[in-house]
């Protein structure tokens, strides 16, 4: 290396730098929260949506499923299962037959990754319904590819 | 050795073997339980197995942190440690803590966000633990010597409390909950802890190679310099995805491209010291598993994690075992093998163990480093497959996942491996080894 670059030249340039980035990268993050913070006034965070996302956290759900691609890979995509559901067509529909799916696991079947039985009331599950509707409608820029998740 | 006060950093390697141990068991159910699915299912489903491996691994990598501090701040600052007592009794607080928060899982108790899965309670006694931490390591810096090593290895710990706040915060909203998650996590493992690694490395380098410290720390600043610069808007590259705009495709996908560069520089740094250095350190495990971290991280962490940054290609890969992939080789060669590069050079050290199981040690490396390299393998073709049939073809995630067996099962056998290295490497520097083998070793080495 060369003898033109001092050790204490070389931690100016680090800590110089590092402030540099990380106050650009405050900037972009605070503009980031100004509009995640506008998708809940056309998509409001209402009082369900925020209890189903508790309901979410109480049951470690991210731990085997994924949500908008974070999570542990073990089980399907949730992020958009209330498309894949097809909630935007049948809105009804498609919430009874989640919330029947969530009360039929698990499954039992020999092979198959089995879902626990949660002790889930209906209208916590109502809830959970509204929190994965909720973040069906983030705008992911068109993530994932396919319905398929 | 030659502070007293050193020897408290055997609480903590101890503490962080067994962890070590642990992490590993749970890792090896949870690929079996990926292949047979019906094993364990009712009595500890895989996401309590999940939190368990997970936080596991995050508190022993931390525990071995804290013990590498502590081994290396009194060599550094040329002075005993501030309080030894509080040294011993914060780490009783810090193992209780993560027994308490794994008994917890086993009942269910848990606040259920990835990584930060810890009641509230634990999560505050780990800010009091990190306070205790810091206060011991930061007074005796202030009253002895202050070197490059000690002053980017503070800074790197500070950082881990600091971005450690962030857990606290939980919006009802996903995308900002999302946003700020990624400030503890990313902010960690592609920031503040690779200035703990940076400077574990240069303290290792310093000892073991001779190499003259104005050197070597020039060397370390560089290193974190390039670190930070890519690290901090590589976040970006989780940003891509998750609601926040679009412009985040393009930064994050320029800047956690160049992440690669600092841990490519860490390669020429530990290659070239031991080269120009020119001394043969009687530990050679040490120097093995020094070498092998520098290596295994531009691999695991750069190679593996250029290979799905890129926005377009992410866009397929997001989420699958590519992801699976890239996480265990990087945390693997990042850091796993910096602590246990820093547990086999100082654990002799502070036992005086002349002859230790070195060879034995070195077995421990090869067969873990394989295993986690042939898991990688498997883990990273599974992932070809499942973005091809899953993200392009539009299958359906179970019956994908349905194809994938071959690759799960190969990773099992894997898994298998790197639990016997595993426990060669805690065996070999839990364990004295004898003179006699010594002096066979000495033979061998001789023949070759």
């Amino acid at each position: 290396m060369s003898e033109t670059l001092t050790k204490a030249a070389a931690r100016n340039i680090f800590y110089g730098g590092t402030v540099f980035f990380f106050l650009i990268f405050i900037g972009l993050v605070a503009h980031s929260v100004t509009t995640a913070s506008a998708i809940a006034t056309n998509n409001p965070i209402t009082p369900s949506v925020a209890a189903g996302k508790h309901i979410w956290e109480r049951h470690a759900c991210i731990d085997c499923h994924t949500i908008l691609g974070e999570g542990a890979y073990f089980a399907p995509e949730l992020g958009n299962v209330w498309v894949r559901f097809g909630g935007k067509e049948s809105p009804d529909g498609a919430r009874d037959a989640l919330k029947a799916w969530m009360k039929a696991q698990p499954t039992g079947i020999a092979g198959r990754r089995q879902m626990p039985h949660f002790a889930i009331t209906d209208a916590e599950l109502d809830q959970l319904v509204d929190f994965l509707k909720w973040t069906s409608e983030i705008n992911t820029q068109n993530w994932p590819p396919q319905v398929s998740g | 050795m030659k502070y007293e006060s050193q020897k408290v950093a055997m609480y903590y390697f101890a503490g962080a073997l067994a962890l070590f141990v642990a992490q590993v068991l749970f890792g090896v159910l949870m690929g079996t339980v990926v292949v047979v699915p019906n094993f364990l299912s009712e009595l500890l489903p895989f996401n309590i197995m999940r939190m368990v491996h997970t936080n596991a691994l995050i508190v022993w990598l931390l525990m071995g942190f804290f013990g590498c501090a502590y081994y290396l701040i009194p060599e550094e600052a040329e002075r005993e440690l501030h309080s030894t007592k509080l040294a011993i009794i914060q780490f009783w607080l810090f193992l209780f803590g993560a027994a308490a928060a794994v008994v917890g899982y086993l009942f269910r108790i848990h606040e259920g966000r990835e990584f930060l899965e810890q009641p509230l309670w634990i999560k505050l006694a780990i800010v009091v633990v990190a306070l205790m931490f810091l206060y011991n390591v930061s007074m005796t810096v202030l009253k002895g010597r202050k070197t490059a090593i000690t002053s980017v290895l503070l800074l790197g710990l500070w950082g881990i409390a600091v971005f450690f706040l962030f857990s606290l915060y939980n919006p009802s909203n996903l995308v900002l909950d999302k946003m700020f998650w990624w400030w503890v996590v990313h902010l960690w493992v592609e920031g503040v802890w690779e200035l703990v690694m940076a400077s574990v490395l240069a303290f290792l380098m310093i000892k073991m190679t001779g190499v003259d410290r104005e050197v070597v720390e020039k060397w370390l600043y560089l290193i974190i310099a390039l670190t930070l610069f890519t690290g901090i808007l590589g976040t970006g590259h989780h940003y891509y995805w998750i609601g926040t705009p679009g412009y985040w495709q393009w930064i994050g996908s320029i800047f956690s491209a160049l992440e690669v560069f600092p841990f490519f520089a860490m390669v020429i740094f530990t290659f070239y010291m031991v080269w120009k250095g020119g001394r043969t350190h009687p530990n050679k495990a040490a120097l093995l598993w020094s070498l092998g971290c520098s290596a295994f991280a531009f691999f695991g962490a750069g190679v593996w994690g250029f290979m799905h940054t890129l926005a377009p290609i992410n866009y397929y890969t997001h989420g699958t075992q590519v992801t699976a992939a890239h996480g265990h080789l990087a945390f693997y060669g990042a850091y796993v093998m910096l602590n246990i590069a820093m547990f086999t050079y100082a654990m002799p050290n502070i036992l005086k163990r002349e002859p230790y199981n070195q060879v034995l040690n070195m077995w421990g490396f090869w067969i873990t480093s394989g295993g986690v390299a042939f898991m990688t393998f498997a883990l990273t073709f599974a992932g070809v497959v499942q973005t091809h049939l899953q993200r392009v073809m539009g299958m359906n995630f179970m019956e994908v996942q349905e194809q994938l067996g071959l690759f799960y099962w190969l990773r099992l056998g894997a898994g298998v491996a790197v639990l016997v290295g595993t426990i060669l490497i805690v065996w070999s520097l839990a364990v004295p080894g004898s003179r006699q083998k010594a002096a066979s070793q000495a033979g061998l080495a001789a023949a070759e």
